[in-house]
């Protein structure tokens, strides 16, 4: 790997802080660079005991593409996306991001409003379990996000949530009904939903199809490929090898080598 | 030697003008001078014995007899009238201890001392009012705690004075207070006026005259200066109103234009009199209101 | 999303203090009493930034001087040391001597005299106590409550207030047929919600959640929590949301801070620290939640 200073072809049109010129040595025309990513958890309650999860982890996302990621359970592949995400606090490495309006910024080291900012307007992530809200309804659930980012109004973002659950085949009259009572399925279909009704720029997916049946997986499949078309950058990780190796255009490995 | 004669010559030398000694006074006029300064404030002092029980207006006692010069004229009234026995026994007392000229007439006086109320016939820049005041903090009513009444007033911190008057309203459609009207003196201080109807308040605001409470009791003297802006606590949609006489008249003189007593017949009917006792008089001779 | 309010080093001493306090207390020493001279340190050096719209959770337990620090930031308690800045602020623009000429943050506000500190709080704050009686006048009515700040800010029309109470405590869910009906009568989720109602009376940017929701039955909770979720968006308020409960934190707020023996321990995003500990109390207290 290339540390030497690029020349004037800066990849970047927008100002980068000073913090992290690290950016200019980013390759050019990536949405994500990942290099030499490292997690470790250190455990005080059982006296300080570290638990490496992952190592030196490298590559690269370009704009548009979608990324799965591969490797034997345990081997970290949700903690590098809970790294992107800033829901693990990286050890060492960087991730470098090209946002749409803050130039290239380094996810691990920049400040926490900005991260926040990003997960409002940029960066969706889309986990393995719905974090249900006490006292609202699955399509208020997931017209919320539609609403409050977007900036339509409620009965736009309402109609946009229904016509989504009605695709991932969640029955109309669960609509108005709290989604703490539903299945496993169906919390799970709602949960992607929410995450996705609001076309987020890069989609981190952690098994978002883990306790899904084969009709919904499908749906789920196609409601992705339509964000795709639409610009949107994927990284995610599946239960199912076959599944990600249908859905994804390039595999990277995480973990030691096979 | 009998007792009146060892009382006389243990007594003489030891007499001074208007009975309080110099350093009483003093302080007394220490206090009034920073209760000016401050309008509305109450200051604390060291209120001394009198020869008189503590609540039966030694406060405004102490203060005239600081104030108090040979050739003054002085009134004294109790709830308007000039013959009550209090009134009459505290007029006594500087007549014999100052020698100082009584009067019942409030324009010839050249200080006033009322308890419960304010003569009814305008006062002058020439003249000073001293009022008696049992309860000096406004507040009260609403804080037990000393304390707090003084942070409150510090901090003009009156929202709960105010929800008082609120409750009032939202729970009887009118304020409650008859006499002890809270007022804001000087746009700052919450002030209790004294026991006074509240048809005397308006009379505070922007008068000639200079306005002294003192609480013996409660060791408080608190002023009003002359022209200073006396506003009782109404809100825009509930404004303070004064007592109402319509279709009443005294007895007496006829007057339909002051504050009225309502006075018991022993046949069980009611009539009414002046309370200003002396206005009234003065009425009754011919005198016109200009 | 700008900042809104920042905080410095904010100390909260009681007792005379020692030279081996600062080695004998805190996170690491396990207590905030100092074992030499006998003085609490509440709270020591907290520092904070919450940004506009932000809701911001205090999290640790109790002793860990979480509600201190809303009390200091609320001006409840003076701090022993600590600067408190707001942002320039439309609500404060009446108030003299809170900006420097130019300057986009206010002057120290601890600093200032008592009279604007609470033209500040009332104008810039609402607070919601964990108990009831702290944040109301039992005795007197609901709509009395909610017009006791109004009065403060210097409201004087009696029908102005009633139409603005009438709405609060309507927002808020309470019959507008108990509004001259006092707190007292009512059940202790109602009570938390006329405390809402008036926390929010002078339309606050700012709104102080100490243990909300603390106390109350699980549906009653759930309700008190949505309802602060749909005004918090509706009013675009920012929160200081002070909590044990991690699944309130969790709910409510984008960034935490872990409180220990009147130290921040940690910060960071909420679900961050839920899910990626640094501390080793931090840790103790993920570990220790209920799932």
């Amino acid at each position: 790997m290339t540390t030497a200073p690029t020349t004037q072809t800066s990849v970047q049109p927008t100002a980068v802080p000073a913090s992290n010129s690290v950016a200019e040595t980013s390759s050019r025309g990536s949405m994500l660079t990942i290099r030499n990513l490292s997690k470790t958890f250190r455990l005080h309650m059982l006296g300080g005991v570290e638990l490496p999860a992952i190592s030196e982890v490298s590559f690269e996302v370009l704009p548009g593409e979608f990324v799965g990621l591969s490797g034997p359970s345990g081997a970290g592949k949700s903690t590098v996306l809970k790294c992107i995400h800033r829901t693990y606090l990286a050890t060492s490495g960087e991730i470098l991001y090209r946002s749409a309006h803050r130039g290239t910024v380094d996810l691990v080291s920049v400040a926490e409003g900005e991260i926040l900012e990003f997960r409002r307007t940029e960066i969706g992530f889309v986990s393995q379990f719905l974090r249900v809200i006490p006292r609202v309804g699955a399509q208020d659930l997931v017209a919320e996000p539609i609403r409050l980012r977007l900036g339509v109004d409620l009965e736009t973002a309402r109609l946009r949530a229904a016509s989504l659950l009605d695709r991932l085949g969640i029955p109309r009259k669960l609509f108005s009904a709290y989604p703490a009572t539903f299945s496993g399925g169906e919390q799970q279909r709602v949960n992607i939903a929410r995450a996705v009704a609001w076309e987020p720029r890069l989609l981190l997916l952690d098994e978002p199809t883990a306790s899904l049946d084969k009709r919904s997986v499908d749906a789920v499949v196609e409601l992705f490929a339509q964000l795709r078309e639409n610009g949107a950058t994927m990284v995610g990780v599946f239960h199912d090898p076959e599944l990600l190796e249908r859905i994804t255009d390039r595999v990277v490995r995480i973990g030691a080598e096979p | 030697m009998r007792v009146r004669e060892w009382m006389d010559r243990e007594a003489a030398p030891r007499s001074t003008f208007a009975f309080l000694d110099d350093g009483a006074k003093k302080d007394v006029r220490r206090a009034l001078l920073k209760a000016v300064a401050i309008p509305g404030y109450q200051v604390p002092y060291g209120s001394r014995e009198m020869p008189l029980a503590r609540g039966w207006g030694t406060g405004g006692i102490q203060i005239t007899l600081s104030l108090l010069k040979p050739d003054d004229i002085v009134k004294v009234i109790d709830q308007g009238c000039d013959g009550s026995v209090n009134a009459v026994n505290i007029k006594k007392f500087y007549e014999r201890t100052a020698g100082v000229e009584i009067t019942t007439d409030t324009a010839l006086a050249t200080l006033v001392q009322t308890r419960h109320r304010i003569p009814e016939e305008p006062l002058t820049d020439r003249q000073i009012l001293v009022l008696q005041v049992p309860y000096p903090e406004a507040l009260r009513e609403v804080e037990p705690s000393e304390a707090q009444t003084r942070r409150m007033h510090a901090e003009a911190d009156y929202a709960r004075m105010w929800l008082h008057l609120y409750e009032d309203i939202v729970r009887f459609g009118e304020i409650r207070i008859s006499y002890r009207y809270p007022c804001t003196v000087n746009g700052r201080h919450v002030m209790d006026p004294s026991p006074i109807p509240r048809w005397d308040v308006p009379k505070l605001h922007m008068a000639d005259a200079l306005f002294l409470f003192g609480a013996g009791r409660e060791r408080r003297i608190y002023a009003i200066p002359p022209h200073t802006r006396v506003e009782p606590l109404e809100f825009e949609d509930h404004r303070f109103r004064v007592e109402d006489f319509s279709g009443k008249s005294c007895a007496r003189c006829g007057a339909t234009d002051t504050f009225l007593d309502e006075i018991l017949m022993p046949d069980g009917s009611q009539t009414h009199y002046c309370s200003d006792s002396g206005h009234c008089d003065k009425r009754r001779a011919g005198w016109k209101p200009c | 999303m700008e900042a809104l309010l920042r905080a410095h080093g904010i100390t909260r001493r009681y007792g005379p203090g020692c030279a081996l306090c600062l080695d004998s207390t805190g996170a690491d020493a396990g207590t905030n009493r100092c074992p030499t001279c006998g003085s609490v340190w509440a709270c020591r050096d907290v520092s904070l930034e919450l940004r506009a719209e932000e809701a911001l959770g205090i999290v640790g337990e109790s002793g860990s001087g979480k509600s201190t620090l809303v009390k200091l930031l609320h001006f409840d308690d003076p701090a022993t040391s600590g600067y408190l800045e707001l942002a320039r602020l439309r609500q404060l623009e009446g108030i003299g001597g809170i900006y420097a000429d130019g300057c986009d943050w206010s002057r120290d506000l601890f600093s200032m005299d008592r009279y604007r500190q609470r033209r500040v709080r009332d104008a810039s704050m609402g607070i919601v106590y964990q108990h009831p009686h702290l944040g109301l006048r039992m005795g007197v009515s609901s709509g009395g409550n909610v017009a006791e700040r109004l009065l403060s800010a210097g409201w004087r029309s009696i029908g102005a207030m009633r139409q603005r109470a009438s709405h609060l405590l309507e927002r808020t869910e309470i019959p507008l047929s108990r509004m001259d009906e006092p707190p007292r009568n009512f059940s202790g989720g109602m009570q938390q919600r006329v405390q809402i109602a008036k926390a929010l009376s002078g339309d606050p940017p700012i709104l102080l959640l100490d243990e909300v929701s603390t106390g109350l039955d699980l549906s009653v909770q759930a309700r008190v929590l949505d309802m602060i979720r749909t005004l918090r968006e509706e009013l675009r308020l920012s929160m200081v949301v002070v909590s044990h409960d991690l699944g309130v934190i969790h709910l409510l707020c984008q960034r935490t801070m872990v409180m220990k023996n009147g130290q921040v321990v940690e910060s960071g995003l909420t679900d961050q620290i839920l899910q990626d500990p640094q501390h080793g109390y931090t840790q103790l207290l993920v570990a220790s939640q209920l799932q």
